[in-house]
């Protein structure tokens, strides 16, 4: 009876399975959000929380790991040849998306076509040096660029890299998404929540667990740790620093962080209309005196119970493009007077302009604290985060306290806001050195040219000043102690693969 | 009557007209720019520009609104420049939700206020009336933000008895509905208990002093029937305009209590469209509100009419 030794052999296997896959089939998992992302679109979309739920409803042609390397998703190889201008790409075999079309180099094309095309494209400059978009044969696809691009990558690991059903290009795909991630759309209620399901055709699917996913907007972080602690939320991100230490004492929670790739400094206002006019944006002097005022290691001890990283450059220590002979910088109030007085402003007084949220009150304070200490009076504007945006592009500061929630590529981080006319470049800082340095990294791809480049960039940034970095945050989230698998990522996603409730 | 109705519908358009240049132009003067909100990080002035384009803000105010009412013209009420949504979907997901918080809370404070101001109105003078008077002004005085922090940290949190947050219509699960409805409802109806009851109290005070209170009296009437079936009834009166009033509140005013419980209502709906400068939410709802006000106040005249027959010549 080869039939049925055969069958019983498989009983304690299939046993085994019921056991670990039935309590897994039945879970749902509930994430708390600090917004409400905004248009689900992937070539629409700007918010950090609509990444994060990108994540499980989308899949990427490469993505990043913890370590910051490129990993394969719907792309399983990718070469540059051409002199670094044509990027090819090897596809995953099987791949559907959620309404059942296969996935292959011509949906490549077409997607990439829409996020270059489309009239409310936010992905447009990300990916402005592909010039046009080849499918070579069905599983494998060549991107022609105008120059060698190296942060490309980067953007491809990302919304621009995310893969919709193109037969759904003639709707608008806001409101009902189709991407071929672990996870299909189902509803959505402004402010409130968005709600997934398991996608059975995945062809990852062995590796995530959950049926059902649902995030939910809680915007104030005490009433977000509430739920958690109620158990109306297994997982909730940007856990307040303030909050780390209840939480960690709660044996029921369980909290992950880690450095992000973000940080927060002080903009200031170098050419950017009359405003402009002032010792602290006129002398280099004036902002090395403000930032040797300040001192990196106690602000993030007092506000942040240390759990985020000193720094004066705008990439993590994680990075390979750090630069360990900067150390972040410690305060020296006699320096900073010296140089005052060099300047000739021995008691001076700018406005800064600072978010009007609690945390950023609060670290504009213990700056304008130190700052006094070495003769400098800053007089605290705090507005609302919409008027912020608009006077700071207008022109219309001195200071402002600004922060990047960061780039897996490098060059996010600084090119856009120190190249004369880049784009968030509100500084109006402008240096032909620096602009030449940072173009030149953008046109080579080995990691070691590249960080010669940022370095020599960063040796005059450092000494100009026009961004003074302070600090990096920390990526903090806070899960019930049930939850197993999750791994930090420096991006402060949250990436579902593996993740299990116990 | 029918000439009536045409004739408040004729009244009605130029109202709407105002209140839609009114909002227009207010929120036009907001500081603060959609796109760049919108943008948030990625501000690249090329697309921005594009997008200026696209939503036609490039054009100058008046121009704007004249796009906006051929908009309206042709049935559209616009929809939300943050996600795409049609405004009419985002007020159809959380006007139910509101409705359903303001109905519990009502009710929450009108089984504690009306009580609570009888028993001090016939107390009067006594530490019953003293206590009454203290826990209403606490009530009162008591913002809702906290006390709903305090009611999560305490019941869902400590105790999880409750839900901390979220929302379910009763229409599809009357357990949970209850559940999660009934901790916003409270903290919202204290506070307007208070106000019921102080009411009630001063209400009931002026009848007790009636003649016809002292009549039943004198009557030998029990003094329970003396207070609930002759004081009480006639102090309601004023009492149910109260309500009525309160209940127009709550619809609007509930946003801090939405916000502390997380329930996706109609009031966090438009503050957070403000906050975001979401234009095109702020327009749709304060328009679709005001028609629904305009309405709902012509039907009310032509029942009074149907009602009552003398006001039929007028």
């Amino acid at each position: 009876m080869p039939t049925l030794a055969r069958l019983t052999r498989g009983l304690p296997a299939l046993a085994v399975a019921a056991l670990f896959v039935l309590p897994a089939s039945a879970a749902e998992i509930r994430i708390g959000l600090q917004e409400d992302p905004d248009i689900l679109d992937p070539h629409e979309a700007r918010t950090f929380v609509g990444r994060i739920v990108f994540n499980a409803l989308c899949d990427k042609l490469i993505d990043t790991n913890e370590k910051l390397e490129f990993v394969p998703r719907l792309a399983t190889s990718w070469t540059v040849s051409d002199e670094g201008k044509t990027l090819t790409f090897k596809l995953r075999a099987g791949v559907k998306f959620h309404d059942g079309t296969p996935f292959d180099a011509a949906a490549v094309k077409a997607n990439m076509e829409r996020a270059k095309d489309l009239k409310t494209s936010r992905r447009k400059s990300e990916i402005a040096s592909i010039t046009s978009v080849e499918v070579v044969d069905p599983l494998t696809v060549a991107f022609k660029l105008s120059k060698p691009d190296a942060p490309l990558l980067a953007q491809l690991s990302d919304r621009a890299g995310m893969m919709l059903s193109p037969a759904s290009f003639d709707k608008p795909v806001g409101p009902k998404p189709i991407c071929s991630g672990p996870y299909t759309f189902v509803e959505r209620v402004q402010n409130d929540r968005i709600v997934l399901e398991r996608f059975a055709d995945h062809w990852e699917k062995d590796k995530y667990h959950f049926d059902k996913v649902t995030f939910r907007t809680i915007p104030d972080s005490t009433v977000r740790l509430a739920n958690l602690r109620s158990g109306q939320l297994d997982m909730l991100e940007r856990l307040a620093a303030s909050d780390v230490k209840s939480a960690k004492g709660d044996k029921s929670l369980k909290v992950d962080s880690v450095v992000g790739l973000g940080y927060q400094g002080i903009s200031v206002n170098i050419n950017n209309g009359a405003r402009a006019d002032t010792p602290l944006g006129k002398d280099k002097r004036v902002r090395q005196a403000l930032s040797l005022s300040i001192d990196r290691e106690a602000l993030t001890q007092v506000v942040f119970e240390g759990l985020f990283e000193p720094t004066g450059q705008p990439f993590p220590s994680t990075s390979p493009y750090y630069d360990k002979s900067f150390p972040p910088p410690k305060r020296d109030v006699a320096k900073a007077k010296a140089l005052l007085k060099e300047a000739g402003v021995e008691k001076f007084s700018f406005e800064m302009q600072v978010a009007n949220s609690p945390v950023d009150q609060q670290v504009a304070q213990v700056i304008q604290a130190m700052a006094s200490e070495a003769g400098i009076d800053i007089k605290l504007r705090s507005s609302e985060f919409a008027t912020m945006l608009k006077s700071q592009t207008a022109g219309d500061f001195q200071a402002t306290r600004v922060g990047w929630s960061g780039r897996v590529d490098p060059d996010g981080n600084l090119h856009q806001f120190v190249t004369t006319g880049g784009g968030i470049n509100d500084t109006k800082y402008s240096n032909p050195a620096v602009d030449k340095e940072l173009n030149a990294s953008r046109v080579v791809y080995e990691t070691a040219a590249r960080k010669a480049h940022f370095d020599a960039a960063g040796k005059i940034l450092r000494e100009d000043l026009p961004i003074i970095y302070l600090y990096l945050p920390a990526w903090i989230w806070a899960s019930s102690a049930k939850l197993d698998g999750f791994v930090p990522n420096p991006d402060g996603m949250i990436r579902l693969a593996n993740v299990k409730l116990k | 009557m029918w000439s009536l109705i045409l004739r408040r519908l004729l009244v009605a358009i130029p109202t709407i007209f105002l209140v839609m240049v009114f909002v227009f132009i207010l929120q036009r003067m907001l500081p603060g720019d959609p796109l760049l909100v919108m943008a948030g990080e990625e501000r690249d002035p090329a697309v921005l520009e594009e997008l200026r384009k696209l939503y036609g803000f490039d054009r100058s105010v008046p121009v704007q609104f004249l796009y906006w009412l051929r908009e309206i013209a042709s049935g559209n009420f616009g929809s939300s420049l943050r996600t795409g949504a049609p405004v009419t979907e985002l007020i159809g997901q959380t006007l139910p939700v509101t409705i359903q918080l303001a109905v519990a809370s009502l009710i929450i404070a009108l089984l504690i206020g009306i009580p609570t101001g009888v028993l001090a109105a016939v107390k009067k003078g006594t530490w019953l009336d003293y206590v009454a008077n203290a826990i209403s002004l606490s009530g009162l005085s008591i913002p809702n933000f906290w006390l709903g922090i305090i009611l999560i940290l305490f019941v869902s949190v400590n105790l999880r008895w409750l839900p901390a947050s979220g929302f379910v219509s009763i229409f599809e699960n009357p357990v949970e509905a209850f559940r999660t409805t009934i901790m916003p409802a409270f903290v919202l109806g204290s506070g307007l208990a208070a106000t019921l009851m102080r009411h009630t109290r001063s209400a009931m005070l002026e009848v007790l002093r009636l003649d016809y209170v002292r009549t039943a009296r004198a009557k030998g009437l029990l003094e329970p029937a003396v207070v609930l079936k002759h004081a009480l009834r006639n102090a309601l009166v004023p009492i149910v305009t109260l309500s009525t009033l309160l209940f127009g509140q709550l619809l609007a005013g509930a946003v801090l209590t939405e916000q502390v419980f997380t329930i996706p209502g109609f009031g966090k709906l438009i503050v957070d469209a403000v906050f975001n400068r979401d234009y095109g939410v702020v327009q749709g709802v304060v328009l679709c509100t005001a028609i629904a006000f305009i309405l709902m106040n012509l039907i009310a005249d032509v029942l009074y009419i149907v009602i009552n027959p003398r006001l039929r010549t007028a």
